[in-house]
């Protein structure tokens, strides 16, 4: 993308009918680190990449939670994420407080992509910097959407964004169709798969992520360093292929997992013939 | 704040002659409304009657209404506030239908939502003059709760308004029981709504009973009650009375 006279305003179209503005706005979202989410029927999972800036510095918090059955993960400009929190949970309250009863998360994505349309269609204001990964569950079970600075929301079974996230969506794309009747633990440990995708061979330690879950009759929450490191343990002593067979416990995953390894590359290929909108990323206008 | 600014502000608040902007007394009143769980959901009873003052004035107004496809609400006191609170609660349904997604308001979104509506007006001191049941089903939970004019709500299974409470609520807490068939349920609201009759001045022979399940709302026609008044002591009640005709 290339500076243009089309590009100052948000309110000004290009010839080819496109708003830059919003379009930078987006760039941003590449920017920021990686954010990762994916479901099962139950079940969501949301994890992040946190990288201090320095040794000495803290890391950003990018996962948010909003309300008990909502949490939401972040990419791009922290401070409009953190903005955009707030209101979020603002608005989970009020309904809270007015219904006795949570806020369904399809409405909440709703009002979130119709308060980011706004921004760009005001002369006076700009496109939110951030995009958005919503996990929660309503009535109608467990759902994850991902809130663009456009103002448009997609509901994905898997997603990434942020910087190398298309590492993460190559390996979410082969697995997204175990996902919907996966168990808690696989859900976890394949969320840190793809974590460990966007790392690009860089060691993957519970001190760089962050894992956080909600589900059926569990609230949303972050998991402490120790679980974290303890699951990536887990995984990194039985070799460095991830198990194709989602059936095999966790616990005697020593034997099995590697055994199974081979068996990795023959599902990938089934997997190809998998339908191409979910879990993939229609990110451009 | 000195005490000049809070004299005008309590004027202001309790209202003078001046004001006709909030409601002060009620003046088209219904009486009570009864309600209870039952094996399918709710049953809900109340009568026709809508007083102005001590007279028995219209005598088909219908108290019982359904809202949304899972809750039905009685409404007792003035008639015109429940009106108004239609009007707010066919504009919320019409707002959460409007989403056209797979959730809707169940029973007890309702009533919450109705609680606050009705906390807030109170605290205006410019209150819907009603007491209200609202009941339903949703994905098989059965809901019935009760908000009054001053928003003081609670769930039981069994709740009713006004009089209802005093005549009704002692006789469901004796017979009422898990699972009544609709039949048993039908029954022990008519002799509730019988005493009720016989006893509530502002009481008509003129009831509705509705039910609420998952299936949806049914109201049954108007129907009275029949009533017995072949008692001894009615007859020749001025003998022995000097003077009386």
């Amino acid at each position: 993308m290339f500076r243009n006279q089309y590009d100052t305003d948000v309110t000004t179209w290009s010839p080819a009918g496109r708003l830059f503005q919003v379009e930078y706005a987006m760039e941003a979202v590449k920017q920021g680190s990686a954010a990762i989410g994916l479901r099962s029927k139950t079940h969501v999972v949301l994890a992040c990449v946190n990288k201090a800036n320095s040794e000495l510095s803290s890391h950003q918090k990018k996962i948010f939670k909003v309300d008990d059955h909502i949490g939401v993960a972040i990419a791009g400009l922290t401070a409009d994420g953190r903005v955009l929190s707030r209101y979020m949970r603002n608005e989970c309250i009020n309904y809270s407080y007015t219904y006795e009863s949570p806020l369904p998360v399809g409405r909440l994505v709703v009002q979130l992509a119709d308060k980011a349309q706004v921004c760009t269609q005001r002369s006076w204001k700009r496109p939110y910097g951030v995009g958005l990964l919503v996990g929660g569950l309503d009535e109608s079970g467990a759902h994850l959407y991902y809130n663009c600075p456009s103002g448009n929301y997609f509901e994905y079974q898997a997603f990434a964004i942020g910087s190398r996230s298309q590492a993460a969506k190559t390996y979410l794309e082969r697995k997204f169709e175990s996902f919907v009747d996966s168990s808690r633990e696989n859900l976890i440990k394949d969320a840190l798969f793809a974590l460990r995708e966007t790392l690009q061979g860089e060691k993957l330690t519970s001190s760089i992520c962050t894992i956080s879950i909600v589900g059926v009759g569990e609230a949303f929450h972050t998991l402490d360093q120790e679980t974290v490191q303890g699951l990536i343990n887990e995984f990194e002593v039985v070799g460095e292929e991830p198990p194709a067979d989602e059936a095999a416990p966790p616990e005697q995953g020593a034997g099995t997992e590697a055994a199974l390894a081979p068996a990795a590359p023959a599902a990938a290929a089934a997997d190809e013939g998998a339908p191409a909108d979910q879990g993939v990323a229609p990110m451009d206008i | 704040m000195n005490f000049a600014d809070s004299a005008s502000a309590m004027k202001n608040l309790l209202g003078s002659e001046g004001d006709s902007q909030r409601t002060l007394y009620p003046y088209v009143t219904g009486t009570s409304v009864v309600a209870i769980k039952y094996k399918d959901g709710i049953l809900i009873a109340a009568d026709m009657g809508g007083s102005y003052g001590s007279t028995l004035r219209y005598k088909t107004v219908e108290r019982l209404k359904p809202v949304g496809k899972h809750s039905v609400i009685g409404a007792s006191g003035e008639i015109s506030d429940f009106q108004e609170i239609m009007r707010y609660l066919d504009e919320l349904i019409l707002y959460d239908n409007m989403w056209d997604d797979g959730n809707s308001l169940g029973p007890k979104e309702v009533h919450n939502y109705l609680t606050r509506v009705m906390y807030n007006r109170r605290n205006k001191f410019n209150p819907l003059w009603n007491s209200l049941v609202l009941g339903g089903v949703k994905n098989g939970q059965k809901y019935l709760g009760t908000v009054s004019m001053i928003g003081v709500q609670y769930e039981d299974s069994h709740v009713a308004t006004g009089f209802g409470n005093h005549l009704a609520r002692p006789i469901l807490r004796d017979e009422w029981h898990e699972n009544l068939t609709y039949e048993e349920g039908v029954k022990l609201l008519e002799k509730c709504m019988r005493v009720l009759l016989y006893r509530d001045r502002s009481a008509v022979n003129k009831l509705q009973i509705a039910k609420i399940t998952e299936e949806g709302f049914t109201i049954s026609q108007p129907y009275s009650l029949k009533t017995f008044w072949d008692f001894a002591a009615f007859k020749n009640p001025t003998v022995g009375a000097e003077g009386s005709w």
